[in-house]
């Protein structure tokens, strides 16, 4: 194995899990609590937010060298809304339901820190190939932290998963899993438990 | 005038946008460590959600809307709000240097609050008329600056006498705190109708 394939691999690595985007850094929480209520949204979402990622990675990466540092906030936006209006107009086209589910947190995908802070702290830096890694990396985790948080949220709060019925008959929905404070309460011990098991500490 | 108090006290207390709509949470949680900090960022949110609505409600329905070119919104929408920001930042440093010790620092953080452009979707999304768009928008970082004051303060004392476990520390205990809050909130909802 070259010596590219390590560094590859422990980029991977490092944002599936060690620098983990939500548990790790606690970014991305405004879409990981307000999308997590049902997991299709949580696929959308998450699918959304990894083609963001590895689109302005492979815009941002190659042209590092010629963004002006102090417009660089200014081009990451311009570059992150571009692909943005393409992911809300697939799903508007091919979802129309789960488009109107999750309505105008898709445009926030602009404002999720994940991408602006990769851009900032990874693509400003590093080569195009390695980046693309990083980006999937980080878009997985993302991904996977919705659908599990949703995954509970959904069975809890709407006693279906995916739309199917996984409750028995009889089941009261817990009304609260499905709004505010149950996201809340759920991501929070999430939090607790990847803490614990990758022992990281608080800054 | 009362449709226009329905809309301002909905977004304060019935549609909170931080304990509802789940807005604005990386800073939320970042910040809201110190009741200080939580202040000068909540102080800086206020000012600049009220300028941005106002400056791209115009934007909208007077440029984009007309010339039919709705499908760049986001971008408008992001560019005179990164633009915005840092204009102010700079007038700040310019003229009022003690405001800007204030709360500078937090100006540059504000572009990447989603509290900021939310506000000017939602805008859009219920079309709300000028007065009716300001009114929503003060509203709204008030309910914020309420949201994260209350944690704040809460969290503050809770780190003095307070014997939390390892993994609790930090993030995953402001959102306890924030879920109760939020749960508090729950009891404002019904009181008031907006769209």
């Amino acid at each position: 194995m070259s010596r590219k394939n390590n560094e590859g691999y422990k980029t991977f690595v490092n944002g599936f899990w060690r620098d983990h985007p939500i548990f790790g850094m606690v970014l991305g929480i405004c879409s990981a609590l307000a999308i997590s209520n049902r997991v299709e949204n949580a696929i959308a979402m998450g699918a959304g937010v990894t083609f963001v990622l590895v689109a302005t990675a492979l815009i941002i990466s190659p042209l590092r060298s010629m963004i002006p540092l102090r417009a660089r906030i200014i081009t990451f936006m311009i570059v992150i809304s571009t692909f943005v209006i393409i992911v809300d107009k697939f799903l508007k086209a091919f979802f129309p339901t789960i488009s109107t589910a999750i309505g105008p947190y898709v445009g926030l995908i602009i404002t999720n820190c994940i991408i602006m802070g990769r851009a900032e702290a990874f693509y400003t830096q590093n080569k195009p190939g390695i980046s693309i890694i990083d980006a999937i990396a980080n878009g997985l985790s993302y991904t996977y932290t919705l659908v599990i948080i949703a995954a509970v949220r959904e069975v809890l709060g709407f006693g279906t998963l995916m739309g199917f019925r996984v409750t028995p008959t009889g089941w009261t929905n817990w009304v609260v899993m499905s709004m505010a404070p149950g996201a809340f309460f759920l991501l929070s011990i999430f939090i607790w438990l990847t803490r614990t098991i990758a022992k990281i500490e608080s800054p | 005038m009362v449709y226009l108090l329905t809309i301002f006290f909905a977004a304060i207390f019935t549609h909170n946008v931080a304990l509802t709509y789940l807005l604005g949470m990386c800073p939320f949680i970042s910040l809201s460590r110190n009741l200080k900090t939580a202040t000068g960022m909540a102080g800086a949110v206020i000012f600049v959600v009220t300028m941005t609505a106002a400056i791209n409600w115009p934007i909208y329905h007077l440029v984009l809307v007309p010339s039919g070119s709705e499908l760049i919104y986001y971008i408008t929408f992001i560019v005179v709000i990164a633009a915005s920001v840092q204009l102010v930042e700079m007038l700040m440093e310019r003229f009022f240097p003690s405001l800007q010790a204030a709360f500078g620092i937090f100006l540059p953080l504000i572009t990447v609050n989603c509290t900021v452009l939310a506000i000017s979707l939602f805008m859009v999304l219920r079309e709300y008329n000028f007065i009716q768009t300001m009114f929503f928008a003060v509203g709204s970082a008030i309910g914020w600056m309420l949201a994260i004051v209350m944690v704040a303060a809460i969290n503050e004392k809770l780190e003095l006498i307070g014997d939390i476990p390892k993994g609790y520390r930090g993030a995953a205990i402001i959102m306890v705190i924030s879920g109760i809050i939020a749960l508090s909130f729950l009891g404002f909802s019904g009181m008031l109708r907006i769209q």
